[in-house]
């Protein structure tokens, strides 16, 4: 962590023009600049930006009067925040009970025999990420799996293998 | 606002709802998911194309519960629900039932199923062993629209209760209803007002606890999605009780709908006076703020959610000193449930004494259960405390599909444990489910069949306490890492008798050094499947055999579980 903090403070500032990073600041000045606005600042941020790049965290904790280690804590404790951007294509499968006990497990392995690809890890390509929520609350429909905003109910584990080919363009 | 204009937006809904048609789009969060707003827009175009807005009204309502049938519409007044809409069916509903009357019985709910339908929904067994206190107006008015709430009476319990009663009738009034918190530890409602109350201070707090973590449980967002302004009145009330000024709602990142539904109920309420200064005209002024969480479990425990709405890293804090005494802020501070909040206005409105008639004499009233897993009927069900289990899931739950044989139940997520088959008489009691092993919860309820192998089943549990412990005190972070590691050995059938009594071990310790909730209930769906089927744990360790063929046995040790 020493390390990652050095190289932010290394970068350059965030571009105050960026309309996403205006958008932060009317989020700062909406919940307030104090340190307890920060999580609700990084969702902000997060929505904006599709992750959280370490030169925007090293803005927010400056403009919030927080220490770079408390937001950069915070954004590593919530599995909400990324500190990666994501693959082009977002595949989440729901691990609730409901689908763990209809097979949720069989769709994760499909997918790592077929796209070498394990939950919170994205291709080479950066064309897919997998990952896993805890319950999307469709627990009617399980298992269940989003691909992008589309929802796949009562999934198979070939259906979804099939989806995510067509989706990256693969032909097999 | 007056209850003069309270009562005159009430009667002019009702009014427009007498002389109409009313068609009831499902659009909870499993029924969007499998198509629910096309069918709405579809119904809502008709009736515009046709010019029939005066005659039929199409409105999308919160969870009906029959999540697995969805897409579902109703038809008010004449209590019929169709299942499975699509936009074809949406058309027939539109031209024959809505325009001309006339009930499509190919439709209906829970046609084609084992049970067969009704031609009222009401009188189907999945509705009739239900209670609906919670969740009477989810599936019944638009929670987008306020005028609707105050349709069916709502915001008057906050008139009684600011213009009748002193905070101390409020109390005296929640405390002989019985209600205990529904989040799942079920510490009595009353009891816990009357702390915060007594401590004096020139602000303090109201919290409501929307962070429902527990995987397989889905009651509070349906609550939340279908009926926002119940919890906001129930705040208030709250909040006048124990002298709170300020609320804050904290509910889960995962859950955009509820918080969209939650934002425009707050804009509205704010927009006619029932949030913000002087409500009704008194002394008494509330606010209300959103937290939106950031997905982690334990900030479900108070004290972690405490540091979250902070901005701090979710890490729980020993108790005491309670949150009722030091909590947010250093302030006195209400932590109740969504569901708790949302059974206060009828308590205020029919009385704690008609409250206290539901249920068993210890614990009264109705509880939501999420049903799911093997069972033909899942959704959303409530029913009043002490119906057995075998009830909800023969009758409300229409039994196991395929053929199979019931295995378990597991109630309390990760904090639970599982009822076997020789239970399923047990009552749905805080006492009687703490009897066989497990708790009430927050209302999951995971139905498993022959095909769930429950060495496996605590190995999923234990994954997920394991992810999901903060690593503030040392039992938790690393006894459930070490849980974890056993168990994939028995699943992976390289265990011995000797990790076996190791795993026993540290069930025991984690259970009593933990500093949380989240760690000291971590063993429990262990001990509890170790409980009932230790037999299946020693064919995984001496015969290297899993019966329900879920685990691959023989692997090497070199292969670990899914970390």
């Amino acid at each position: 962590m020493q390390a990652t903090l050095n190289r932010a403070s290394q970068m350059p500032d965030v571009n105050r023009t960026d309309p996403r990073i205006k958008r932060v600041i009317v989020a700062m000045n909406t919940y307030g600049r104090k340190p307890e606005s920060l999580i609700q600042v990084l969702h902000a941020a997060q929505n904006l930006f599709g992750y959280l790049p370490l030169p925007v965290i090293r803005f927010i904790a400056k403009e919030l009067k927080a220490s770079p280690s408390r937001v950069f804590g915070v954004v590593t404790f919530y599995h909400f925040f990324s500190l990666k951007p994501n693959g082009e294509h977002n595949c989440l499968v729901c691990t609730g009970t409901a689908c763990y006990v209809k097979g949720a497990q069989l769709l994760l392995d499909q997918i790592e025999k077929d796209f070498n690809l394990k939950p919170g890890q994205t291709t080479p390509d950066n064309k897919l990420s997998l990952q896993t929520a805890r319950c999307i609350g469709s627990c009617g429909l399980a298992p269940a799996a989003t691909i992008d905003e589309e929802i796949l109910a009562k999934v198979t584990p070939g259906e979804i293998a099939k989806v995510l080919r067509s989706k990256m363009g693969v032909t097999a | 606002m007056n209850l003069e204009e309270l009562k005159a937006i009430e009667k002019k809904v009702r009014e427009r709802k007498a002389g109409r048609k009313r068609a009831c789009v499902c659009a909870g969060a499993g029924c969007i998911s499998s198509g629910a707003t096309a069918v709405l827009d579809k119904l809502q175009q008709g009736v515009k194309n046709a010019g029939l807005e005066n005659q039929i009204e199409v409105i999308p309502t919160g969870c009906m519960g029959a999540c697995n049938q969805g897409p579902l519409v109703g038809v008010e007044p004449d209590q019929i629900v169709y299942q499975k809409v699509d936009g074809t069916i949406a058309e027939q509903i539109l031209d024959q039932h809505l325009k001309a009357g006339k009930t499509l019985p190919k439709y209906l709910l829970f046609e084609g199923t084992a049970q067969g339908s009704t031609p009222k929904a009401p009188d189907h067994p999945f509705y009739k062993k239900q209670m609906k206190i919670v969740l009477e107006n989810c599936g019944a008015v638009n929670p987008e629209d306020i005028e609707d709430y105050i349709g069916v009476g709502g915001y008057q319990a906050l008139h009684k209760a600011l213009v009748h009663m002193s905070p101390e009738d409020v109390i005296a009034e929640v405390k002989q209803s019985g209600l205990r918190g529904r989040g799942g530890a079920g510490f009595p409602t009353g009891l816990k007002w009357e702390t915060v109350y007594k401590h004096v201070n020139e602000m303090k707090y109201a919290i409501c606890n929307g962070d429902e973590g527990d995987p397989g449980a889905f009651m509070d967002r349906s609550v939340l999605e279908g009926d926002p302004h119940r919890i906001l009145e129930g705040m208030a009330i709250a909040s006048y009780a124990v002298g709170a000024k300020k609320g804050y709602l904290y509910v889960r990142g995962e859950y955009p709908l509820a918080i969209k539904r939650l934002e425009m109920a707050i804009k509205q309420a704010k927009k006619i006076g029932l949030l913000g200064a002087n409500i009704f005209n008194t002394d008494f002024s509330f606010d209300v703020e959103i937290r939106i969480g950031a997905g982690a479990f334990v900030c479900g425990e108070e004290t972690a959610l405490i540091a979250s709405i902070e901005g701090k890293r979710g890490t729980p804090r020993p108790r005491p000193p309670y949150p009722a005494e030091s909590g947010l802020w250093g302030k006195p501070t209400l932590i109740n449930n969504v569901e708790t909040y949302a059974s206060i206005a009828p308590i205020l409105l029919k009385g704690g004494a008609w409250y206290s008639e539901i249920g068993t004499p210890k614990a009264t009233g109705t509880k939501v259960f999420a049903l799911s897993g093997k069972i033909n009927n899942t959704g959303l069900i409530e029913v009043p405390i002490g119906i057995s289990l075998r009830e909800i899931i023969f009758d409300i739950g229409g039994g196991i599909p395929d053929g199979k044989k019931f295995k378990a139940a597991q109630t309390g997520g990760p904090s639970g444990g599982c009822i076997p088959e020789q239970h399923l008489d047990t009552k749905m009691d805080y006492d009687s489910l703490q009897a066989v092993g497990t708790i009430m919860g927050s209302g999951g309820l995971i139905i498993m069949d022959e095909t769930s192998c429950m060495p496996d089943v605590a190995r999923y549990f234990m994954e997920f306490c394991m992810d999901e412990s903060c690593g503030k005190c040392v039992p938790c972070r690393a006894g459930t890492k070490q849980m974890y590691d056993l168990l994939t050995k028995i699943c992976q059938g390289r265990a011995s008798l000797r990790d076996l009594e190791l795993l026993e071990e540290l069930a025991v310790m984690v259970k009593e050094a933990s500093l949380c909730g989240l760690g000291q209930t971590a063993p429990n769906p262990l001990l509890s499947t170790l409980r009932y089927f230790r037999h299946e744990y020693m064919a995984h360790i001496q015969d290297k055999k899993c019966a329900a063929g879920v685990c691959k046995m023989n692997q090497p040790a070199a292969v670990k579980g899914a970390h």
